[in-house]
């Protein structure tokens, strides 16, 4: 017997709520832990002291330091790579095999994983070039992993920008560079951010690639050379060498706040930007 | 008044800066390849290609280099994640796309992709915390297994999954839907015989890089799937994948060990590179169809 | 009367296809001219030649010279870029850049190296005032741009054009999209201009050609049929064609 269409579309309707509220579900369900079992070991005690006894005791000042150092500088070194490489993509080429064999580059670079990123970190910046382990070798490995994301985003934001402006700044006597520079950038600027933002989160979450590049001292940075260990390494360290449950909590709650914060604010810009074009 | 040569000298310049900054991606992923290749391909020809790739036995430090098992655990983890992650995501993004109203979809896309910002490390503590523990209580086993990594991973490639699909079924033209409920189909045969299959190759690709991610995932991994060094007989059982054993050991490894490790890289990046290519390729076919 | 612009046997193909078919004409110092015709008459194809705007199309290939002030803007001798400061551009919709109306006004300049903060403040008020727009923006020269009316936008374009000092100006259709109130204030402001400036007005508007330009051209199918003082080709044209455009026959 054939079942009634209707009650088919409602069975359908219900299935995919639920799944639906499934996946949000399964979202609250990791944050509320997290939040839960995270927030009553925080404190600006926490927050701004240096680990103790392996991080047993103590705060995470120091991961926090070596975070914004990594994230910082890797972001400075990818930023303006990878909106030149957007720029030339859009502006200054047509579509044509160059650009092709480009593409696939990024592409493929969006793909690896990012251990293997860190087996390539280890091998040439680490031992080849002799950095060993260190802030610059770190920084180097996740300038080159956050690179696609920041061409990708870039371009998509460029190619959003009307082409009248550019049509209107050539007819004004401006050359490309000019036209680039006070049209095109400051309209794809907020497209651009968004994925600078992504690409912080992404920094701020990473662990393979880190940890084999940049090492996981416990001391402070001082130079480009030294090792340091960041937020996500120490919570991988802290959880997976049983060290203690109540500060790994605590550090996950602030990686996960400041990937959280990052990502909503990357989000209000792109809102913005679909306000304004559309 | 010609443009004068200094000016034409600087556009110049400039478009050559630009085009050293669009060659450095392809430099860099050239540098990747030739960096683990260098490492990684001496041991294939000193131990065999064979007794790598389809040896059972991975003991380093004693002349094994075989890492079928991985080979097999890599695969079973990104196959379990998919069946996991698979119908959820794509339910999420029918949902998405064709049920839920605007403001529905301006709340739930945005904390979707909230996940994808989640840190793996993190998820791989939620699972040795909750899902580990459930495991080995409910269903037996150590808990530390194939089915427990295939959950985490599952969750951990729905936006993935969810956010290409997305896409893809709201590429569908409306006037394929239109035209479907003219002939008085309800909602869910339209979804299910137009919608759907109009998307399909977008969905599939969501499905091939869900994959890419999953099979690629390395701190999770090795914090819940158990890493013991054989071929999984059943779900509740241990494995290691080969991004765990290149994470595992590379700290300490020297020598023919650390070659292995890259052996395994090598592996691992052979493997990522053709699904990516599948995923690009059943992308590209939407395209030109 | 000085000729300020001298097309000579211009063809322009676009792909297979010929857009211009030779067209030779004469354009003067400091007077209106009109070039109207229907539709794909080549006459917008014209003026994006003038001013190299063309540059921008894929597939094309133009024949023929097009001389300003003796020299030829196809040859070489003169670049894009200081081509198109001594042309300006107002194009058929008005496109404010994104910024406010004072920015916008001193885009060209600055690209000129005008750096100074009075000098670009004289130039945005002389330039405003020509495109009888101050009046109504003189309180707002820094909120955006975009807030202004479709007639406002299209004036300030106007002004925009004219603070790079060019000395053509080339409107393609600009008042299409207007309406009556704004059109004629664009129309007033564009007779003052032609003392200083050289302008070419593309329409299809022939009420509008008769109105304000002091030359006329009538382009029919990439091919120009009649060309004359406005006065004479309104009046007493010599080709049917012409007659039966003007009178609405067709277009």
């Amino acid at each position: 017997m054939r079942i009634n269409p209707r009650i088919t579309d409602k069975l359908a309707r219900i299935v995919l709520n639920t799944q639906a509220f499934f996946t949000v579900g399964i979202l609250v369900i990791i944050i509320l832990i997290i939040i839960l079992k995270g927030a009553p070991h925080i404190n600006l005690e926490f927050i701004l002291s240096a680990p103790e006894d392996m991080g047993r005791h103590g705060g995470i000042f120091f991961t926090i330091i070596g975070t914004v150092f990594l994230v910082f500088l890797s972001i400075l070194l990818a930023t303006p790579l990878g909106v030149g490489t957007a720029i030339f993509l859009t502006e200054y080429t047509k579509e044509s095999r160059f650009t092709k064999i480009i593409r696939f580059g990024v592409e493929s670079l969006a793909g690896i994983p990012s251990i293997l990123y860190g087996l390539f970190g280890f091998i040439f910046f680490v031992i080849k070039l002799r950095m060993g382990w260190s802030l610059l070798a770190g920084v180097l490995t996740m300038a080159i992993m956050i690179l696609p994301t920041i061409i990708r985003t870039s371009e998509e934001a460029i190619k959003a920008v009307p082409r009248n402006l550019r049509i209107v700044s050539y007819s004004l006597s401006a050359t490309k560079w000019e036209t680039v520079t006070r049209v095109v950038l400051p309209s794809a600027a907020p497209g651009i951010l968004t994925g600078i933002m992504l690409s912080i989160g992404r920094a701020v979450g990473e662990t393979a690639a880190i940890i084999f590049t940049m090492g996981s001292s416990l001391r402070l940075p001082m130079s480009l050379m030294d090792s340091g260990r960041t937020m996500a390494v120490h919570f991988y360290i802290l959880a997976r060498e049983g060290i203690s449950m109540e500060k790994a909590y605590a550090t996950a709650l602030i990686l996960v706040l400041s990937i959280l914060f990052i990502n909503i604010i990357a989000y209000y810009i792109m809102n913005r930007v679909i306000a304004k074009y559309s | 008044m010609p443009m004068t040569d200094k000016a034409l000298f600087k556009e110049k310049f400039i478009k050559g800066i630009l085009v050293s900054f669009a060659l450095s991606s392809l430099f860099f992923l050239f540098l990747i390849f030739i960096f683990i290749f260098i490492e990684g391909l001496p041991l294939f020809h000193k131990i065999g290609l064979k007794n790598i790739i389809f040896g059972f036995k991975w003991a380093p430090t004693k002349g094994s280099f075989g890492i079928f098992p991985m080979i097999v655990s890599s695969f079973f983890v990104t196959f379990g994640a998919l069946i996991v992650g698979a119908p959820l995501g794509l339910s999420c993004a029918i949902y998405l796309s064709e049920y839920s109203g605007k403001k529905m979809k301006m709340f739930l896309k945005p904390a979707l992709e909230l996940l994808a910002g989640i840190p793996s490390v993190v998820y791989g503590f939620l699972g040795v915390i909750y899902i580990v523990p459930i495991v080995r209580d409910c269903l037996g086993g150590p808990g530390f297994s194939l089915l427990s990594a295939s959950i985490i991973l599952g969750i951990m490639i729905l936006p993935t999954i969810i956010s290409i699909s997305f896409d893809a079924l709201m590429g569908v033209p409306k006037t394929y839907r239109e035209g479907s409920y003219a002939m008085g189909a309800t909602k869910w045969q339209t979804i299910f015989r137009i919608v759907i299959p109009s998307a399909s190759s977008g969905i599939l690709a969501s499905f091939i890089l869900g994959m890419g991610r999953a099979i690629g995932e390395t701190m999770a991994v090795i914090m819940i799937a158990g890493n013991a060094l054989k071929i999984p007989t059943s779900i509740l059982d241990p494995l290691r994948t080969l991004t765990g054993n290149i994470a595992l050991e590379l700290a300490y490894a020297t020598g023919d060990h650390r070659l292995g490790l890259f052996s395994t890289g090598v592996v691992l990046l052979v493997i990522i590179m053709i699904l990516n290519y599948i995923a690009n390729f059943s992308i590209k076919r939407k395209i030109i169809k | 009367m000085d000729v300020k612009i001298r097309i000579e046997n211009l063809r322009l193909f676009y792909g297979m296809s010929e857009i211009l078919k030779g067209i030779t004409i004469d354009v003067y110092t400091s007077m209106i001219t009109g070039f109207m015709g229907p539709a794909g008459s080549g006459k917008s194809s014209l003026i994006s030649i003038i001013n190299r705007m063309i540059d921008f199309e894929e597939g094309i290939r133009i024949e023929g010279n097009v001389h300003m002030d003796g020299s030829n803007i196809l040859d070489g001798t003169i670049d894009q870029i200081s081509l198109r400061r001594r042309v300006g551009t107002v194009f058929a919709v008005p496109i404010p850049l994104p910024r406010s109306v004072y920015e916008n006004i001193a885009y060209g300049p600055r690209l000129q190296g005008i750096r100074e903060r009075s000098r670009l403040n004289t130039i945005v008020e002389e330039s405003l005032k020509k495109a009888f727009l101050w009046d109504e923006v003189k309180d707002r020269l820094h909120t955006s741009a975009l807030k202004l009316s479709g007639g406002q936008q299209q004036r300030l374009c106007l002004a925009r054009t004219l603070a790079t000092k060019p000395e053509v100006i080339l409107l393609d259709e600009p008042c299409s999209g207007l309406d009556p109130i704004s059109t004629a204030k664009i129309e007033e402001a564009l007779s003052e201009l032609k003392k200083e400036f050289t302008i070419i007005l593309v329409s299809n508007n022939t009420k509008q050609i008769a109105r304000i330009t002091d030359f006329a051209a009538f382009f029919y199918m990439g091919q120009l049929i009649e060309y004359g003082s406005t006065e004479k080709l309104f009046t007493n044209p010599s080709e049917k064609k012409t007659e039966d455009y003007i009178q609405g026959k067709f277009g």
